[in-house]
Parts: C-alpha cells; structure tokens; sequence
C-alpha cells in the first residue's frame, strides 16, 4: 500500500489583481491529482497552460482555492525545507559564487555539520557531472551549465531521507531539461528515478512529451487553465489528447525496449 | 586544476583578513601622527600609551603635555568616530548590495543619506533661530534631526514599495530615487530661503565631515555602532541564500520577509547614525564592500566583517589626508573618499580578471 505524498483537489488560482471575473483571469481552474512517495508525475501541457502556476502553488509561493495537502510534511520552515525542494525556471543568481558554493547554500536549512555538508555537496556534483566546474565562477557558466548547478542545489537540499521528518521528500523540478543536451537530459533523469526509488515524490513541469513518457509514472495534461488529462502515461499520451493540447497530428508508436509510448510528429 | 582554484580563494580570504586587521590599527596610528600640527611617530606612540594608562606623569614637560592633549582631546576622537562611521558605512553597504541583489546598490539608494541632510537641514533652519547651533546642545539637536530625517525617509521608501505580498525590491530601488529626489529638492529649497550662515551650515553638513568629533559622539557612535556590526553578521546566511532570490531562500527555510524587515531597519539606523554623527559621506557604502567582494568572493561571512575593517580603514586614511593636504585648512572628507577611493575601485575593475572575479 503506497501512500498517497501530494494531494491536489479542485485547485483555483486566480490573477491577483483581477478584479473582474474575466476569462484571463483564472490560471488554474479546479484542478485536481495525487501523487504517491516514490512516484514521477510529469505535467505538460502548452505554454500558457498554468504548469508553472501550480507548481508554485504547491511550492507554497503563491495563494490559491481548494486544498493541496503534503501528507507529512513539517510546519515550521526550516524542517519543511529538508523536505521540499524547488528548481525555479529562471535562476537570478548574478553574483560570482563559486560553483560549489552555490550547491553548498542548500544545506543552510540542515544541521548535519560542515564535512557531511561537503561530501553532499561533492556527490551532488558528480551526480550532475559537474565536479570539474565546483571552483568556477557561477556567473561564467553556460546555460546549461548553471542549469546543472541548479540541479545540484536542488537534489544536495534533499539529499539524505534520514534528514527529512517522517522521510516525507518532495522535489518540485520546473522545466529541468530545458538547456540541456540530451546526454545530460538521460543523465538528469536517472537521477530523478533513482531518488523516485529512494520513496521522493517527483513533480516536474516539462515540454519534452517523449521524455515524460519515458521517465514519469503519470502525466497531467493542462490545457487553457483546466485539467484535459490526467492518470498512468498510457492513458493521458494519447494521439487524441495531443493533437487537443498542440493542434498537431502526431502518432504516437511503442518504445522498442521500454513499452512506453513514443510521439512521433507527422 | 580545481583544487588551485580552491587553493587560490582560500589564500586570497586568509591574505585579505591578515591584510585587513594589519591596515586597520596602521591607518588608526597615522590619523593620530599626522595634523597640521606635526607630532613624531614615537611621540605620538606614547601620548597614545599615557592616554590608555592614565597616567599623569608630574615631571613631563609642557610640550609633552601639549602633545598629550590634542592627541587625546583632538585626533583620538577624531580617529575613533572615523574608524566607527567608516565601519558602519562598509557593513552597511554590503547588506544593502546582497538585499537588493545589486553589486551596486548603495545605502543612499534606499534614502537615508537624502532623508538625514534633509533632516538636518530642517533642523538647522528652524532651530537655527532658536539657538546658536555651536556648542554640543546644538550638534546633538542637529543629530537627531539628521536621524530622523533618515528614519522618515526609509519608513517612506518601504511602505511605498510594500504590499501585503511582500517587498519588490525593483519599486523598492525606484521609491528610493524618488524619495532621494524629494529630500534634495527640501534641501534646496531651504537652502534658498536660507541666509549666509545657514548656507554654509547645511552645506557644510552636506558635503560631510568628522570635524565635530568629541567624546559623547563617540559614545553614541560606539555604542549603537557596535549593536550593529554585531548584528548584521548574523545574518549572513540569510543574505547568501538572498543572492539566490527570494523565493529560493524561502525554500531554504528562510523566513524572507520578517529577515528583509530587520534588515532594513538596520540599514537605516547604522547609515543613519553615521550621516548624524559625522555627515554625509559618500562612496564608502558603494565601492568598499564592491572591492572586498572583487577579492574574497560573495559570501557574506566574510564580505560583511571585512568590508566593516575595509570602510573603518578608508575613512582613517581619508580623514588624515583631508586634514594634512592642505594644511591648515580642511577639506570636506567626503571629496577625500571619492578621490582616494575611485582609481583604486577602477584599478580592481580593470584587474578583476586577476582576481577571478567578474
């Protein structure tokens, strides 16, 4: 019997100066999904969509209707830190950090001491391959370089299930393959499995359609703020719901090793 | 090559701080030897001692004595209200940078500095006739109207720029132009309806200046100085999640708005004390912790103590040169700061890819 982690229902969110109930100003209209510790749910859906939106909502950023309930999760900041990660879109970082010491500031909300601290740091590093980056300088990295720094932050924050109360670990990813190459997408993933495997919960808003039918347990398809689909990959990755979400014919044929249903544009 | 790097960072840290805590009682020494009055090194040395012992030596001559009294009554305050308003300016400036997430923000950004010479220049105008504004009663006044003309300022600054959201640092910045812009125009004015001596009060005031150092003020100095530069270190691990962005430290932890509130209020109150104590004085706040960053890095830990160190320095070091240059007249310190400050702070820019640094 998994547990239910993540449970979303009938979530609302509204523009915030909106003072007329116009079209444009719901986001997100009553949304609702689960996910299961150990579980990888993918959102996608087309720009504009309200990804981003809910994933900030359950990131706790922003105020909304209806309930998002994280079973076990902490009140107070500090332990809730050690168990939910976020990987924003956009990095504002500008300042010339090392590398190393940027993946080292997601271990401010732990007590785990200054050498355990490094060593997670320098895991996270290999695992994101950018150990032979840790003493540049943030601000002259490649896109997809401060990208995989991000990535690093992010996973070095909820390292260790023994750091997390109840072992509740949550990791919110927005867009994380976005700048990188494909080698360092399957690399990224892995990791995503492996922690799924180690009973994380995975949220990620993503665009690769095929990457998400790879690698996600259940997709939730957005499409003009509502829910269009959502459930196992099989069921929600349909040539229906795709030309619905993208306005394109795709057929959609099997992975010949994998089993998980690959999009092919037509 | 990567554990150079490291090398590399950790012993430009450990060579700044030693350099640091070497410059600092160096630079103390020469504000008390130099003057318009010459005192030599070793005469300097032991007026310095005399005055720490307090000891009143019977058979001493009445040149050593002379000696005695404007090192202890004259330079020694001097030097320490310098080393005190230079520390608060360094520190302050370096946490107003890591909260604004600008390398370039500076303390007058957010209105104090504008908001305290407006308050002053209130103070000097209306009171002005009340009382002749010479002796301590009179410079105190002007203080606390320099305080709290920076008081008003930022509390004006931070409710234009916050709703129940949270603060946008981006109005933030922008209500601080405006309130900056409106407090000189204040000054302007009253500088217009103002007569002779009014005039050279304000501006004088204006142009910055730690000629009125005595002891009370370096009592006032040092002890709100200190609450202050032992407070804002403690929050160094929030300002470098900070540079991250403010939801980002959020999801660290970190309650972000209750941090960014003390943080201000800190702000205001150590560059409103030393824009009270000793006027307005620019560039310190802007370019010592721009240069210390260049050396050692963003990290806070280290950016906020050093960058106090580097500002007491610079203001020792432009204060003496304000007196001595050209003697027996002084300059305002605040055209010293910018003089000896400038082509250092452009030197590191040229260099910066020396250093590491962007």
């Amino acid at each position: 019997m998994t547990t239910r982690l993540l449970d979303i229902d009938k979530v609302c969110i509204r523009v915030r100066a909106a003072r007329k109930n116009s079209a444009h100003s719901v986001l997100v209209n009553s949304v609702s999904c689960h996910v299961n510790a150990g579980e990888v749910l993918a959102i996608i859906g087309p720009n504009g969509a309200g990804k981003s939106t809910l994933l900030n909502a359950i990131a706790g950023d922003i105020e909304f209707s209806g309930t998002i309930v994280i079973d076990g999760v902490a009140e107070q900041a500090k332990l809730r830190a050690r168990q939910i990660a976020v990987l924003p879109q956009l990095s504002l970082l500008s300042f010339p950090y090392r590398v190393s010491e940027v993946v080292g500031l997601a271990r401010i909300p732990h007590n785990t001491g200054r050498q355990r601290d490094d060593e997670i740091v320098q895991e996270a590093l290999d695992l994101m391959d950018i150990s032979y980056l840790s003493e540049r300088l943030y601000t002259e990295l490649s896109g997809g370089e401060k990208q995989r720094v991000q990535l690093a932050r992010v996973l070095a924050q909820i390292w260790q299930k023994e750091d997390a109360l109840n072992g509740t670990r949550l990791l919110l990813l927005d867009e994380p393959t976005a700048a990188l190459d494909l080698g360092h997408q399957k690399l990224l993933m892995g990791a995503i499995r492996e922690l799924a495997k180690h009973g994380v919960a995975v949220v990620m808003v993503l665009h690769d359609i095929n990457l998400a039918a790879r690698y996600a347990d259940k997709a939730l398809a957005l499409l003009c703020s509502e829910r269009l689909a959502f459930g196992s990959i099989k069921d929600v990755i349909t040539q229906q719901n795709i030309k619905l979400l993208f306005e394109i014919d795709v057929h959609i044929a099997q992975h010949p090793e994998h089993n998980s249903p690959v999009v092919i544009g037509l | 090559m990567h554990s150079l790097g490291l090398h590399t960072r950790f012993s430009n840290r450990t060579v700044v701080i030693a350099s640091a805590c070497a410059l600092l009682p160096l630079s103390f020494f020469l504000a008390l030897a130099f003057g318009t009055i010459s005192i030599s090194i070793s005469d300097t040395f032991w007026s310095l001692l005399h005055s720490f012992s307090g000891s009143e030596s019977a058979s001493r001559s009445d040149l050593v004595s002379r000696t005695d009294l404007i090192i202890q009554q004259i330079r020694l305050p001097r030097a320490l209200l310098a080393a005190l308003v230079g520390a608060l300016l360094g520190i302050c400036g370096a946490t107003t940078q890591g909260l604004f997430r600008n390398p370039l923000a500076d303390p007058s950004l957010i209105g104090v500095t504008a908001g305290a010479s407006a308050g002053a220049a209130l103070t000097i105008f209306f009171a002005g006739s009340l009382t002749s504004l010479t002796g301590l009663p009179g410079l105190g006044l002007v203080s606390i109207g320099a305080f709290f003309g920076g008081s008003i300022a930022v509390i004006l600054v931070y409710n234009l720029a916050t709703n129940s959201h949270g603060t946008s640092v981006a109005t933030m910045l922008l209500a601080g132009i405006a309130i900056t812009a409106l407090a000189g125009s204040l000054t302007n004015v009253l500088e217009f309806f103002g007569d002779e001596e009014m005039l050279r009060r304000i501006s004088l005031w204006r142009m910055g200046g730690l000629d009125g150092a005595d002891y009370p003020r370096v009592a006032i100095a040092a002890i709100f100085g200190s609450i202050i530069l032992v407070t804002l270190p403690r929050f160094s691990t929030a300002l470098n999640a900070l540079l991250l962005g403010e939801s980002e430290a959020r999801h660290l932890g970190l309650s972000v708005q209750s941090i960014k509130i003390k943080l201000v209020l800190l702000v205001a109150a150590g560059v409103g004390i030393s824009v009270a104590l000793a006027g307005t004085i620019a560039f310190i706040g802007l370019v010592i912790p721009h240069m210390i960053r260049l050396l050692i890095g963003p990290d806070h830990r280290y950016l906020l103590p050093i960058s106090a160190l580097g500002g007491a320095i610079l203001l020792l070091l432009s204060d003496t040169v304000a007196r001595t240059i050209v003697s027996p007249i002084e300059l305002p310190v605040g055209l010293v700061t910018a003089i000896i400050g400038a082509p250092f702070f452009i030197s590191l820019l040229r260099h910066r890819h020396e250093f590491g640094m962007r």
